[in-house]
């Protein structure tokens, strides 16, 4: 009687809550519905209720639709690779005994407090510029031509900002996987005659997969909507246009409120079809 | 194949000396057991031989051959570990595989060995399984199989037992022992408890804070213990140890007699006292007597059953000439 008392009441008790975050959600969510089957440009004092899937077809035929798609899987791609790379090296340097360990750590994961706009324009104007960029400085010193990052490798530019902002994510949640690592496992393995690239490739790396793959999916979910970075360093231009901008600009700079509905919703569609593929391996992952 | 040498080895943690310089020596097939209180450096001179610990000096020799500075695998040493140390990702095929895949040895010549280990270990069936999905003792049996394949000059067992349950720990006893048996290679087993050492060992090493109190065969530390350390130590239940005007009587500062050469008598004897506990196990009775004027309870075991209970007034004799006796400084005095 006990139990069931409690449950009805934990049901009470948590149903605001409940009601709140399906406002929150749905209502936009609605919304975006609504006006994704609308021609709806208010500059122009358009408002055609129901147009079908007109806006849909017109958002996915656009040539600038599947550079968006690809340009968005480069950056998240690239994302991915450098910080669980670097990631899995920074754990695995930050967890060796060494002085003044805790004010490192705290060093390491810093960059994770700096707000996107802002990471940004401090990698735009001190990093990138092409006159007073350090990289610039750093070219010249070498007697090189100094070097346009933003406008010659504006996707590998993005790439460097965005990664160095989520490295310490993946840093943390990787560092506290190797550091749940027996060290006996790895002492057996030393006995067992594995030399040390072995013993990371045989012990440290598998051990580390189901961390990586936590990374990969939160990162995942995140990457898909960078904004900021793109918004402050290129607007857009030079082939950075991701699914993301491209619907900004639809709503913003086209003002076409019903087409970039209708590309949200094809985001929204497409997030989850990643969504539950990473979920599939994750799931798959941590069952064992 | 499988002689140790240890000379002068000694070991520091910064200012603090674990192992002061010991020398032992291991002969070829022996079973010797390290055995000791926790703390006493019995698992830091074995991580020392296995060359997990690097020596802080001395010199370690293995069949003849300087083996101080070598790395681990260089050793030709295979360990088994307190908590398996298993690879959880891999099967238990390539858990037992993998010193030989790391040794670059043909497929073939893996096969053949993993499956002589794994009929000789009973693990023919779980070969594909996970070690998450084994018993305890399943596990421990392919930790011994990954030490087995690679046909070590010695093995080095880390207190293997104490993660297992009371009667899984006598099983696996024996089957250690088979295998030595079988296999007759140097083993070397560290272990706090003293009845894996008395019913494993051909030599008993007793350590105390990194001393070596004695060395010998199980039955040497029961009949002539060295020290009161050492008497303390072996036997099951322990030794009693009296000091004061019953010592003095003998002669010496402390005296030892083991609970089963306290015979119980119908009157008189030496000890007069009441039974605090009685434990029955129908093979052996064992009491724990009060008797005045003596601080501790004294233990007494007699065999089969003895119809004495909690209260009753007890009379003991011991054996005379099973009284063990000790001087001023502990040392046994023969």
């Amino acid at each position: 009687m006990a139990t069931q008392h409690s449950r009805s009441a934990a049901r009470l008790m948590i149903a605001p809550a409940v009601f709140v975050l399906l406002v929150w959600m749905l209502i936009p969510l609605c919304m975006t519905l609504y006006f994704s089957f609308a021609d709806y440009r208010p500059m122009r004092a358009t408002f055609e209720p129901w147009i079908g899937f007109d806006n849909y077809v017109s958002f996915v035929t656009s040539s600038s639709f599947t550079n968006s798609v690809i340009t968005t899987l480069q950056m998240v791609g690239g994302i991915l690779c450098i910080t669980i790379a670097g990631g899995i090296a920074l754990a695995l340097l930050l967890d060796q005994p060494i002085f003044g360990q805790g004010v490192v750590r705290i060093l390491v994961i810093a960059p994770f407090f700096v707000m996107p706009t802002v990471s940004a324009l401090v990698w735009k104007n001190m990093f990138f510029n092409v006159d007073n960029g350090l990289f610039s400085y750093l070219y010249k010193a070498l007697g090189l031509q100094p070097y346009d990052f933003l406008s010659q490798a504006p996707v590998f530019s993005i790439v460097v900002i965005v990664a160095w902002q989520w490295l310490p994510f993946a840093t943390l949640i990787l560092l506290t996987a190797v550091q749940s690592l027996s060290s006996e496992q790895l002492e057996a393995a030393e006995m067992d005659g594995a030399p040390g690239w072995a013993r990371f490739w045989y012990i440290i790396l598998p051990h580390l997969s189901r961390a990586i793959t936590v990374v990969i999916l939160i990162q995942t979910i995140f990457l898909l909507s960078v904004f900021a970075e793109i918004f402050v360093t290129t607007n857009g231009a030079f082939g950075t246009r991701t699914l993301t901008y491209l619907v900004y600009q639809r709503v913003l700079e086209s003002q076409n409120i019903g087409l970039g509905s209708a590309g949200g919703i094809i985001a929204v569609i497409l997030a989850n079809i990643v969504a539950i593929f990473l979920m599939r391996i994750v799931g798959k992952n941590l069952d064992n | 194949m499988g002689r140790i040498t240890l000379e002068n080895v000694q070991k520091r943690f910064g200012e603090v000396e674990v192992i002061p310089p010991l020398n032992l020596t291991i002969e070829d097939g022996e079973f010797v057991v390290f055995v000791g209180p926790s703390g006493c450096g019995k698992s830091t001179l074995l991580r020392l031989i296995a060359g997990l610990e690097d020596v802080s000096g001395g010199e370690i020799r293995i069949d003849g051959r300087p083996a101080t500075d070598l790395p681990p695998a260089k050793r030709g040493l295979a360990m088994v570990f307190q908590s398996y140390a298993l690879y959880p990702h891999m099967s238990v095929r390539k858990n037992i595989a993998f010193p030989l895949k790391m040794a670059g040895m043909d497929q073939a010549e893996q096969d053949r060995r993993i499956a002589k280990a794994a009929e000789a270990l009973n693990l023919t069936d779980y070969l594909d399984r996970r070690p998450g999905q084994l018993s305890g003792g399943q596990r421990q049996r392919v930790a011994i199989g990954r030490a087995i394949v690679r046909e070590p000059a010695a093995f080095l067992f880390d207190e293997p037992l104490s993660n297992l349950d009371a009667a899984l720990r006598v099983g696996m006893r024996m089957e250690i022992s088979e295998l030595h048996t079988t296999l007759a290679t140097t083993m070397i087993y560290v272990t706090h408890d003293q009845v894996e050492a008395m019913t494993m060992a051909d030599k008993i090493v007793v350590l105390r804070a990194g001393n070596i109190e004695q060395v010998g065969t199980p039955l040497d530390l029961y009949r002539e213990p060295r020290n009161v350390f050492v008497a303390g130590f072996i036997g099951s239940p322990k030794m009693n140890l009296l000091e004061g005007e019953h010592a003095r009587a003998h002669g010496c500062k402390t005296i030892g007699i083991r609970p089963e050469h306290l015979d119980v008598v119908d009157s008189g004897g030496t000890f007069t006292g009441k039974i605090g506990v009685a434990e029955h196990l129908g093979s052996d009775t064992f009491f724990h007597v009060h008797i005045p004027g003596m601080a501790e309870p004294m233990t007494v075991r007699a065999s089969g059953e003895v119809g004495l209970r909690h209260g009753d007034p007890i009379h003991l004799a011991p054996q005379a000439d099973k009284i063990h006796r000790f001087d001023d400084k502990g040392l046994r005095i023969s």
